[in-house]
C-alpha cells in the first residue's frame, strides 16, 4: 500500500470530515487500519485516543469517560457492552475509496496513548504529533531504501515511534501480527528487505531463539522498553555484526531521551549532560527528563502524580546508579517488575497472595532472567497458627499459586513462592521495597 | 501444565520456538531449573551464544552441570 493513496482517499469511506473536533477513540483489530485512521484524522479531529490491542472491555468505559471521546472509528463490527456516549459510530476499512479530504482548518490534534495504571483502568498521555515525532530528525534520511520494522505494535509508544519515523523519512514498513510466529514474521520481514528493525530485549531474545533470525540482513537493530544487558548486546552483535545496534531510554510519558550507539550496556555519564534537544537530571536516585518530546498530562480524574512536575521535568521513577563513569538502570523507585515489556505492580500481585486465608503479609519482587529480563517472586509470612494443619509447605505454596492464577494474567504469576519468618518494615510502616 | 500450553514431542531436533511454549513459558522452565539445578547456562556468561533446539537445550544445561 503506498500512503500517496491517502492524500487523495479515505479509509472512512470518505467521512472523516464527519469527525472534525471531535475526540475519536481508534479501536481496531489490526494495525494498518489504525493507521490509516491516524492519518486521515491527524489535524481533523480534536483529540485521537489510540487503543492498544489487549485494552480488557471492561475499561472502555473508563477510557471514554476520561478522554470525553464521542466518536469511535472501528474494523470491529461486534461489541459487548453498550458504550455511553459516544454518538458517531464509523466503520474503518483497509480498502482506501478515493475522496478529497477538506484540511484547511487544521487544529492540533491531542494523540492520547494508554498506559496501564497500577490496578484498575489504563493512564491517559496526552502527546501531539510534534511530541511524538520530537526525536525523529528527518533530514537525517540514510541513504539507499529504507525498511523499517518492529516487534512493537503500533499503538504503544515503542511501536509509534518506529511507523512516524517511517511515514515521516518516506521509508516503508512492515507491520507485525499478532497472530504470527516469531519465525513467520522473521521469514517475512527478510523477504520484504527489512533493514531496520526494533524491539524489546525480549522480543530481541526470542527471536535469536529461532533459526529465522538468520533471515534477516538488517543495517539497524533498535532496543527499547527494557533494559538492554549486555548478553543480549553482544547476542546480537554476533548474529548481525554488519548492523548498527543501538539501544534507547523512552517512556511513554517522558518521550524519547537518548540513544547509545556504543554496544555497552547502561549509558555514558556525559550523556545527562550533552543530549541534544532534552535536559535531564537524577533526583531522589531516580532520572528525570524534560523535553519538548515529553507528553503534556494525563486525561480524567487522576489520584497519583500529575505526568510532570513543577519544574516540567517528568519522573521516570527509574532508578541510576553511577559506576566508572557509566550510568546502568537498578530497576523502580516503586518495585515496578518489567517482565518482557509488562508492567507487574507488586502491590497488585501481594493484595492477591494476602487474601490467602494462611498468609498474614506479602512482598512481591523481582527475579533476574535471561529470557523475560525478569520475574516476579514472592516472600510471604504465614499467619502464626495456620488454620489448616494438613497443609504441608509444598502443597501451600502450590495453593498460593493456584489462588494467584485464578485471578492474575500469567506474566504476574510469582515464579516462586518463599516462606519467610518476617518482612522488613521502613520507618513509614511500609514495607521496604528493594530494587532488583 | 500451569500455562496451558500442549507441548509439541520433544525430540533433539525440535526448534524451541515451535515447542509450543511462548517466552514467559521459557523464563518460568530456566528459573525453576536453576532452582533445582543451581546453575542457569542463559546468564553465565554475557556471550552465551543460546541454544535453537531443543537437543542443543539440554546440553547447554549439561555443559553447564558438568
Amino acid at each position: 500500500m503506498a500512503l500517496g493513496d491517502l492524500v487523495d482517499g479515505s479509509a472512512l469511506d470518505g467521512r472523516g470530515d464527519e469527525l472534525h473536533g471531535r475526540s475519536v477513540l481508534i479501536l481496531t483489530t489490526d494495525q494498518l487500519t489504525a493507521a490509516l485512521a491516524l492519518f486521515e484524522l491527524d489535524g481533523i479531529a480534536r483529540r485521537i485516543v489510540l487503543s492498544p490491542p489487549d485494552l480488557p472491555i471492561e475499561h472502555l468505559p473508563a477510557v471514554i469517560e476520561a478522554a470525553k471521546v464521542d466518536a469511535l472509528v472501528t474494523d470491529r463490527t461486534t461489541f459487548g457492552p453498550i458504550i455511553p456516549r459516544v454518538q458517531y459510530f464509523m466503520p474503518c476499512a483497509r480498502n482506501i475509496v478515493p475522496h478529497k479530504c477538506d484540511r484547511s482548518a487544521e487544529v492540533e490534534t491531542e494523540w492520547v496513548l494508554l498506559t496501564s495504571g497500577t490496578v484498575g483502568p489504563p493512564k491517559l498521555v496526552v502527546h501531539t504529533l510534534s511530541s511524538l515525532a520530537g526525536a525523529i530528525d528527518r533530514t537525517e534520511v540514510p541513504p539507499g531504501r529504507v525498511v523499517w520494522s518492529t516487534f512493537y505494535d503500533i499503538r504503544r509508544y515503542g511501536g509509534l515511534q518506529i511507523f512516524l519515523r517511517a511515514v515521516l523519512t518516506g521509508a516503508s514498513m512492515v507491520f507485525s501480527s499478532a497472530s504470527e510466529s516469531t519465525a513467520d514474521f522473521l521469514a517475512r520481514a527478510g523477504a520484504d528487505g527489512v533493514t531496520h528493525i526494533s524491539g524489546t530485549p525480549s522480543h530481541w531474545r526470542r527471536a535469536l531463539m529461532s533459526p529465522s533470525a538468520k533471515l534477516i540482513d538488517p543495517e539497524y537493530v533498535r532496543l527499547s522498553g527494557e533494559i538492554a544487558d549486555q548478553a543480549i548486546l553482544n547476542h546480537l552483535r554476533s548474529v548481525y555484526p554488519q548492523a548498527k545496534i543501538a539501544h534507547a531510554f523512552a517512556t511513554t510519558e517522558a518521550g524519547v531521551a537518548f540513544v547509545v550507539n556504543d554496544g555497552i550496556a547502561g549509558f555514558p555519564a556525559t550523556a545527562i549532560e550533552n543530549t541534544p534537544g532534552v535536559e535531564m537530571k537524577v533526583e531522589d536516585r531516580s532520572l528525570r527528563i524534560r523535553s519538548n518530546r515529553t507528553a503534556s498530562h494525563y486525561l480524567g480524574g487522576h489520584s497519583g502524580k500529575p505526568l510532570r512536575e513543577v519544574d516540567g521535568f517528568v519522573d521516570t521513577g527509574d532508578v541510576i546508579e553511577l559506576r566508572d563513569g557509566r550510568y546502568y538502570f537498578a530497576g523502580r523507585r516503586d518495585g515496578v517488575i518489567n517482565v518482557g515489556g509488562l508492567k507487574v505492580h507488586p502491590e497488585e500481585v501481594e493484595a492477591v497472595i494476602n487474601r490467602h486465608p494462611e498468609v498474614q503479609v506479602s512482598l512481591v519482587r523481582t527475579k533476574k532472567n535471561p529470557i523475560t529480563g525478569a520475574l516476579v517472586v514472592a516472600d510471604v509470612v504465614l499467619k502464626p497458627v495456620t488454620s489448616s494443619t494438613s497443609h504441608n509447605m509444598r502443597e501451600l505454596q502450590h495453593d498460593i499459586l493456584l489462588f494467584c492464577r485464578d485471578s492474575l494474567s500469567s506474566y504476574k504469576v510469582p515464579v516462586a513462592i518463599y516462606f519467610v519468618p518476617a518482612l522488613a518494615m521502613a520507618e513509614s510502616g511500609k514495607l521496604l521495597r528493594r530494587n532488583a | 501444565m500451569e500455562h496451558d500450553k500442549r507441548l509439541a514431542p520433544l525430540t533433539d531436533s525440535l526448534e524451541l520456538l515451535n515447542s509450543g511454549l511462548d517466552s514467559l513459558c521459557f523464563a518460568v522452565v530456566v528459573a525453576r531449573l536453576e532452582g533445582s539445578l543451581g546453575v542457569d547456562p542463559f546468564s553465565a556468561s554475557e556471550d552465551a551464544v543460546f541454544p535453537v533446539t531443543f537437543g542443543e537445550f539440554v546440553k547447554f544445561y549439561e555443559n553447564a552441570t558438568n
